[in-house]
């Protein structure tokens, strides 16, 4: 057959284009961002508002720990004393580093240095659940991100993945904690502790959702008529986080990255 | 064959220490542990299902437990033996009748040489120290 080369590289280009079909245009098209924010899901969808004057306030008068020590009780968290191995569900940060990018040196100086309560997010598109190769973390249809430690299999991707740094991993086995600083430790005989290589963090506390109790952290709040802790469904119109968030101006940390955090700041 | 009857000796006493765990146990099987019930479990009369079922498949059971219960958040089980609702948990339901890990779990499981890893994060419940 006589064949040039200019001749055979527009057979195939004909060929190929229409190969392509259709697809080659969708190829073209722009692509969507994967952690853009998506339409709201259906159903209940558990957030929480963290009212900061109020427990900057409170922790104005004395220093107040009472949520972390009612998070930290309730789900055998231990402490090892060592910032390099700690575990830690709920906890206080520095504003400037709660909300970085964001504050500046004008910003009321009434924040400054001030500490934040800060947990796992609960993102609307978690970076964490995209990385975890077992699904020992996932994304409930509340939007809870769960853990499942039976599954954990301690990769700690999603450790690297969290942009908030909630989640915390066990060098050691968790019932080796000092005794002096874990009086009778396990605290809650009837919730499990974790076990050496796992990740750990927030969970929401579904046990206690299941049933119709409010998470540990926001009842000690209550308990002590803070109510700087607020909780509950963003879908519901009614409910009480919704009820802040309309009333108050709250922001949520690092938007810029796209991963809508289910828990809002009153600042 | 040199020294022919000092290694016929050498191998004779060397098999002879190797296989004499197993003269020693010839024809004593050790007994099958019977798991101990504690007067609460005994009271109950019946577990969650059948005895005869809860002796093949408790480690079946458990396993669609935990996946239930942290994966789906379904929190009881309807007991097909009495219809009874049970709040699906190791630490607050099994453990809550057999109290006795020991005598109950580990009789068993070290008999057969298993070492399940639940107890690497749940707790069991503490147990009264034998007297004497």
């Amino acid at each position: 057959m006589d064949l040039n080369r200019r001749e055979f590289l527009k057979t195939i280009g004909v060929v190929s284009l229409a190969g392509l079909g259709a697809k080659g245009f969708e190829i073209l098209a722009p692509g969507e961002l994967e952690a853009k924010e998506g339409p709201v899901a259906k159903g209940k969808q558990w957030a929480m508002v963290i009212d900061m004057p109020k427990c900057i306030a409170k922790n104005q008068k004395e220093p107040c720990t009472e949520c972390m020590k009612a998070c930290h009780t309730i789900h055998n968290v231990p402490d090892f004393g060592d910032p390099k191995v700690e575990i830690k569900w709920i906890w206080k940060e520095k504003y400037e580093n709660t909300f970085p990018g964001t504050h500046h040196e004008y910003t009321n100086e009434a924040l400054h240095g001030k500490d934040f309560i800060v947990l796992c997010n609960h993102c609307t598109n978690p970076p964490c659940v995209r990385v975890c190769p077992t699904k020992a973390t996932w994304q409930r249809p509340d939007g809870i991100v769960m853990m499942d430690w039976h599954r954990c299999i301690g990769c700690r991707f999603c450790m690297a993945a969290c942009p908030f740094g909630s989640r915390s991993f066990n060098w050691g086995d968790p019932r080796l904690c000092p005794p002096e600083r874990n009086p009778g430790f396990p605290t809650n005989m009837a919730y499990p502790t974790r076990s050496k290589g796992v990740v750990e963090k927030c969970t929401f506390c579904p046990e206690l959702l299941a049933k119709g109790e409010l998470p540990a952290c926001v009842q000690a709040c209550k308990k002590i008529k803070v109510d700087a802790l607020v909780f509950g469904d963003l879908n519901d119109p009614e409910s009480e986080v919704r009820a802040v968030l309309r009333e108050k101006y709250t922001i949520r940390r690092k938007p810029e990255l796209g991963t809508a955090p289910k828990v809002f700041y009153v600042i | 064959m040199y020294d022919a009857t000092k290694i016929l000796a050498g191998l004779i006493i060397g098999i002879g220490l190797f296989m004499s765990p197993f003269f020693y146990n010839a024809g004593k099987a050790a007994k099958a542990p019977t798991p101990e019930l504690t007067p609460k479990a005994k009271e109950a009369k019946v577990c969650v299902e059948s005895k005869e079922y809860m002796k093949a498949n408790h480690m079946h059971l458990l396993d669609t437990w935990r996946h239930t219960v942290v994966r789906d958040d379904v929190r009881y089980f309807r007991s097909p033996v009495n219809d009874k609702m049970h709040y699906m948990s190791l630490q607050q339901t099994c453990m809550d009748c057999h109290s006795n890990k020991s005598k109950f779990c580990d009789s068993c499981h070290n008999y057969l040489g298993v070492t399940p890893y639940c107890w690497d994060c749940h707790v069991a419940p503490k147990e009264p120290k034998e007297k004497g």
